[in-house]
């Protein structure tokens, strides 16, 4: 296994733990670390694969295809917590509303 | 050359590994700030995971968008729960973890 | 009681909803295992790539006006997805202000580290934000990375309580942050109108279009992740506020 196959597994671990931590957190700033991870695992999956071929240059189009992963995330990310923090000020609980927790 | 590719493993396996911990840590503890210093720190990591990748693009979008202004978004999104919290709910919560003040002071 | 701040553990020992918790991990854990394992099997099955869109990204580079890989694709040969990107920036920006989160109204009186350092950094990083948009033509660098740059030290700058000035907080700001995808997309028309396919550059000018579009991208970018993070819309209210508590420290 040459290291872009292991940090491809690696990223899908990521992905694996930044699901399970989606779903089992109720808190919403927990849900959106946990949506950030998943995306960080898709990056290193595609990254990753674009470095197999051992002995040449890295494929620029899945890095291109990365850094715009990153801005859109970072705004996805902005608005997310914009939309936390709208549910907290109005209900008080920064959960959704069938995970309020008592 | 054997002692290279060791030591190349062993920086991969040492990098992935931390990642996965770190994650896991930050999904699963309890004080929201320690989670989001924990998530700059993954973030930094993974800038450190980009170079070692041959991508120093992305190296230099995830130093300072993925880790930098994510997390000084989510931290100030922190801070705003704080306000929140105590000014138009007094109710709905106890006192606020007074360990670490007042993130704007 | 749960505070705002204080995410209880996510598997409480209270009553119902630990069973409730405790079963869903019991049910969730062998289920992520089993869809990893899958994912995994898939990536290791992928057959070696055989280096088709590098190699044709590495023979056109110099029809594309810059040097550096990276750069040449994002610009140039897909260009409409970077296009598509600062929209998206563009977008979120809007949604967040019509939202209507309050400002946040917080003393703003920076302790000395913050105060020191904001002053020391700040010519640092538009200088390095100038540099990474030069260097992206022919090595690491580029648009976003200079951008990012630029909205981490206007960042630095609204942490200590500078706020944009009520004149221009009103118009220019709104050129300013919708200048980069406006340019993009006159672009985009003229080579529509001069060589009949959207965002087709002529090899000979491509390099200048390339320039073009990066710088006024750049500063769209920093002022738009600047204003995602500020959060409210900066109007003459908010001004007031901030420069009231700003009190002895002007």
């Amino acid at each position: 296994m040459n290291p872009a196959n292991f940090y491809a597994l690696i990223g899908i671990g990521l992905f694996s733990v930044g699901l399970l931590g989606l779903i089992i957190n109720s808190h919403l700033l927990k849900k959106i670390l946990a949506i950030n991870i998943m995306g960080s695992g898709v990056f290193l999956v595609l990254v990753a694969l674009a470095k197999r071929a051992e002995n040449l240059p890295a494929d620029p189009v899945p890095h291109a295809m990365v850094i715009t992963g990153i801005v859109v995330a970072v705004s996805a990310t902005a608005l997310a917590l914009s939309l936390m923090l709208r549910v907290a000020s109005e209900t008080g609980h920064a959960t959704l509303p069938d995970e309020v927790e008592k | 050359m054997e002692t290279l590719t060791l030591l190349n493993w062993g920086f991969d396996i040492l990098l992935g590994l931390g990642l996965i911990t770190l994650a896991l840590w930050a999904l699963f503890c309890t004080d929201l700030f320690q989670a989001v210093v924990l998530f700059i720190a993954f973030g930094l990591l993974m800038a450190l995971l980009w170079v070692r990748l041959d991508a120093p693009d992305v190296a230099l979008a995830e130093a300072a968008i993925g880790a930098g202004l994510t997390g000084a978004l989510i931290m100030a999104a922190l801070a705003r729960l704080q306000n929140i919290s105590r000014n138009d709910h007094p109710d709905s919560g106890e006192k606020s973890n007074s360990k670490h003040g007042r993130l704007n002071e | 009681m749960t505070t705002l701040i204080q995410a209880k553990s996510p598997i409480p020992n209270t009553g119902d909803s630990m069973n409730r918790r405790t079963l869903l991990l019991i049910l969730l854990l062998p289920l992520l295992v089993i869809f990893a394992a899958g994912l995994g099997y898939a990536v290791l099955l992928l057959p070696e790539q055989p280096q088709y869109l590098p190699n044709l990204v590495i023979e056109n580079m110099d029809q594309s006006g810059v040097s550096h890989p990276v750069t040449a694709v994002l610009l140039n040969f897909r260009g409409y997805d970077t296009l598509l990107e600062l929209v998206v920036l563009l977008l979120a920006l809007l949604a967040v202000w019509s939202l209507n989160i309050p400002a946040a109204r917080h003393k703003a009186a920076p302790n000395e580290v913050l105060d020191t350092l904001t002053n020391l950094l700040t010519p640092v990083l538009i200088l390095v934000t100038a540099y990474l948009l030069w260097v992206g033509a022919h090595a690491p660098g580029g648009a976003f990375q200079a951008g990012s740059v630029l909205a981490a030290s206007a960042v630095l700058l609204l942490l200590g309580g500078w706020r944009i000035s009520v004149k221009l907080a009103g118009l220019p700001l709104r050129i300013i942050l919708m200048a980069g995808p406006a340019v993009f997309v006159i672009i985009a028309v003229v080579t529509l109108l001069l060589e009949g396919q959207l965002l087709k550059f002529p090899p000979a000018q491509a390099g200048q279009f390339i320039v073009i579009i990066e710088t006024v991208a750049t500063v769209s970018i920093g002022a738009t992740l600047a204003a995602l993070f500020l959060g409210a819309r900066p109007t003459a209210t908010s001004n007031e506020v901030a420069n009231e508590i700003d009190g002895e420290h002007k």
